[in-house]
């Protein structure tokens, strides 16, 4: 038999004569998820000492070794830890940051600044792995923030001033789940007009905390019920103590024990059953579809694009992208054409100075080609003046010599004639 | 050990690279409820599938659809229409349809190709179809890069491809091979022998041998891709499944009563060969491998392998931008 309902975009609905197996899907999906894995990150903020580590401990039921901080920290910084948990078949990669020095400066205006950038930092590489060429979504480790805990003191007065200021600028960003710490010590009375005080100081300041959903009706009850205990009186222990023939975690005080997984002393079992026994998966998904979408459009109406362009038409993505590096082109050729200009008139410059040097050079080599040329016509000279010397006194000599031997010749006569005569 | 975030106030703090410690857990937290809150949440949001059919008329491809769904999903009743005429150029129809079972919705559409392979000159009929593939790439695309974007962006990606293969017995057409070898590269193919019934127990082990060596010759990957097989476990899952490919398939969408049951079937002066009988054919297994093991996986290597493909080539190829708008596209269909 056919049915014709137009429902879902106009499309008919098919009745099945048989079993077809498409009630098999959701297992198919959750079959891959379990094969890749799940990630989870915890975001913890609160001061120094008001029991964060405790509790992340006492949660997920194992130690994971975090050192003491001290309270002299300059400014605040964050500390990231990632662990691998498994349990039956579930994979789970849990990061949990916890705020450094968050409360204990004297000036504390820019404290809740290092907490708002290192969550927008993890959107901002989620951006642009989902904005590059060749991407690896599927295969990526999600670093964003998933929930926020957000500790308050348990002063049972009211929030801080800096709670306010903090979660204002991150409500917008993230999933706030806000706590008591170290509950156990604020009364019961008390704790109730605390919380109703809290919350009321968070309704009409406008910060929007994360309300458990209520839209699946198996979950929608308690989910209701659990939004009306907010925020979470907390108790963490590591420790054990015997209460009645069994190992609890509690803590020991003279007066009585506070056990942390009894309801009637804390709040415990509720925070840890909404976070993770319930709505681990809403908290990721509202983080994708919600927060992170939100930082994306802003971030890409900050780098100018538009959905719309002049003239409202739809401007798609890509083609402000063209328009953008159009103009960048632009722009690089212009610089490119000033920069040849500049090159250009440099070298005629250089040109110019080296040109003169040459001509310098030239005029001092023809002065000393001249000077060189004078010199030589006067040692010319002297030498022609020496030479006509030399053949005179030559001359000179050898008429001397001639006359010299012509004595010589006719003396000796003589000479021989008086020693004759001597005789 | 634990790494800390240098100055605060950088703009922006580089995320750091986390190192993963084994911690033991001491006592149930409840971790695993996970599944179940997945679970729940994908039984409420609904899936959605596209299955293209390709081949000549006549293979049996919308009874083939008819019998995967086990309802009227095309509208042709045994007897074909004599009215209707054979389109001069392939169309591409797609109708939507909506199937529960078991309170999981899921939206199918139907992808048909009638005219495929049916003109004297059936030169590049692939064309139209791995147009209309890419131009879901294209719209998908376009509405991912949106600023504002939809919360569940509508998938018509075509997620699985069935090509028809006539039981000739002997080997592959061109036609086949050309339309195969275009197309594996865009989408998920799974190649069917059609009207498995007129072949043979031998024939048909034969005909498919000689069918997967002609594919491997060719270079031709067809769904499950070896390519992708994450680990060791896929790998020999999916061997095994690759061996019998082609599936030979047989389809009906009348019911006989054979020992006391009714089941789907031909009847013949001798016999009645049932649909969803291993012995007779096939089709059993095509439908669990597509339905009931393999259909999230179609999705994903869908989602993560051919549209990512073909989203790096577009935004290298325009160094980020489109030349063509998806108007002008339809224009040009209508030309064909």
């Amino acid at each position: 038999c056919r049915s014709c309902d137009q429902q879902n975009d106009g499309c008919r609905s098919l009745s099945l004569s048989g079993h077809v197996g498409v009630d098999s899907l959701p297992d198919q999906l959750v079959n891959k998820s379990i094969k890749q894995g799940f990630c989870f990150n915890i975001l913890c903020i609160g001061e120094t000492g008001i029991g964060k580590s405790t509790l992340i401990d006492s949660l997920f039921n194992t130690s994971f070794d975090d050192p003491v901080s001290t309270h002299f920290q300059p400014n605040v910084r964050l500390r990231a830890q990632t662990y691998e948990l498994q349990e039956s078949n579930v994979r789970l990669k849990l990061t949990i940051v916890s705020t450094v020095g968050f409360g204990d400066q004297i000036k504390k205006e820019e404290s809740y600044q290092p907490i708002v950038d290192y969550i927008d930092a993890q959107f901002e590489a989620y951006l642009q792995e989902e904005l590059k060429i060749k991407r690896s979504l599927h295969s990526y480790h999600d670093t964003r923030i998933h929930v926020c805990l957000y500790f308050i003191s348990p002063t049972g007065h009211s929030l801080k001033s800096l709670d306010l200021l903090t979660m204002k600028s991150l409500d917008s960003k993230v999933n706030i789940i806000p706590i008591i710490g170290k509950a156990d010590s604020v009364s019961k009375t008390e704790l109730q007009k605390f919380k109703v005080k809290l919350m009321s100081e968070l309704v009409s300041n406008g910060v929007q905390i994360y309300q458990f959903p209520t839209d699946d009706e198996t979950v929608s009850e308690i989910n209701a019920i659990m939004n009306g205990h907010l925020p979470f009186a907390v108790v963490g222990s590591t420790e054990e103590v015997k209460v009645e023939n069994k190992m609890v975690k509690a803590r020991q005080y003279p007066w009585g024990i506070v056990q942390v997984e009894d309801e009637n002393h804390c709040d415990f079992v509720k925070l840890r059953e909404m976070l993770i026994c319930t709505n681990m998966e809403d908290l990721r998904e509202q983080t994708h579809a919600r927060h992170y979408e939100l930082y994306r459009r802003c971030r890409l109406e900050e780098m100018g694009f538009r959905d719309t362009g002049p003239e409202n038409k739809p401007v798609s993505l890509q083609e402000a992208y063209e328009a953008k590096r159009h103009e960048f082109y632009i722009e690089m050729q212009r610089k490119e054409e000033e920069m040849r200009q500049v090159f250009v008139q440099r070298v005629k410059e250089k040109e110019a100075i080296l040109k003169e040097a040459e001509q310098e050079i030239q005029a001092k080599f023809e002065h000393l080609k001249r000077l060189h040329q004078e010199e030589r016509l006067k040692l010319e000279k002297n030498r022609r003046v020496l030479e006509d010397e030399m053949a005179m006194f030559i001359k000179k000599k050898a008429a001397a010599e001639l006359l010299q031997t012509q004595a010589l010749v006719s003396t000796p006569v003589n000479f021989k004639k008086d020693k004759d005569r001597k005789k | 050990m634990s790494e800390l975030v240098p100055e605060p106030r950088q703009k922006p703090a580089v995320p750091m690279k986390p190192m993963g410690i084994n911690a033991n857990l001491l006592g149930y937290i409840g971790i695993d409820t996970i599944i179940e809150q997945m679970r729940k949440k994908t039984m409420k949001t609904g899936f959605d599938f596209n299955i293209m059919v390709v081949g000549q008329s006549g293979l049996g491809k919308s009874t083939l659809v008819n019998t995967l769904f086990k309802s009227q999903v095309s509208r042709k009743s045994s007897g074909w229409n004599r009215e209707e005429k054979i389109p001069k150029t392939v169309e591409i129809k797609a109708i939507g349809h909506v199937i529960e079972e078991g309170g999981v919705k899921m939206k199918l559409t139907v992808i048909d190709t009638p005219g495929f392979g049916d003109q004297i000159n059936n030169e590049n009929c692939w064309e139209p179809i791995e147009k209309y593939i890419n131009e879901q790439y294209e719209k998908f695309l376009k509405e991912e890069v949106n600023i504002a974007r939809k919360k569940r962006i509508p998938d018509t990606r075509v997620h699985c491809c069935l090509y028809f293969i006539s039981p000739t017995g002997h080997s592959l057409r061109p036609l086949d091979l050309e339309f195969m070898k275009h197309l594996s590269k865009v989408v998920n193919i799974i190649p069917v022998i059609a009207k498995a019934d007129t072949m043979t127990l031998e024939e048909k082990t034969e005909f498919k041998q000689r069918v997967r060596k002609e594919l491997e010759v060719n270079g031709i990957e067809f769904y499950p891709q070896k390519e992708f097989d994450e680990d060791l476990e896929d790998k020999t899952e999916n061997d095994k499944i690759r061996e019998s490919m082609p599936f030979a398939v047989v389809g009906s969408d009348k019911e006989y009563q054979v020992n006391g049951k009714r089941v789907l079937g031909r009847k013949t002066p001798w016999g009645i060969i049932e649909v969803e009988n291993l012995t007779h054919c096939e089709f059993a297994l095509l439908r669990d491998f597509v339905i009931r093991t393999h259909l999230q996986d179609l999705k994903e290597v869908t989602h993560n392998i051919h549209y990512e493909t073909y989203r790096a080539k577009r935004l290298n190829d325009n160094g980020g931008l489109p030349p063509m708008t998806v108007e002008t596209e339809e224009n040009h269909e209508s030309n064909l």
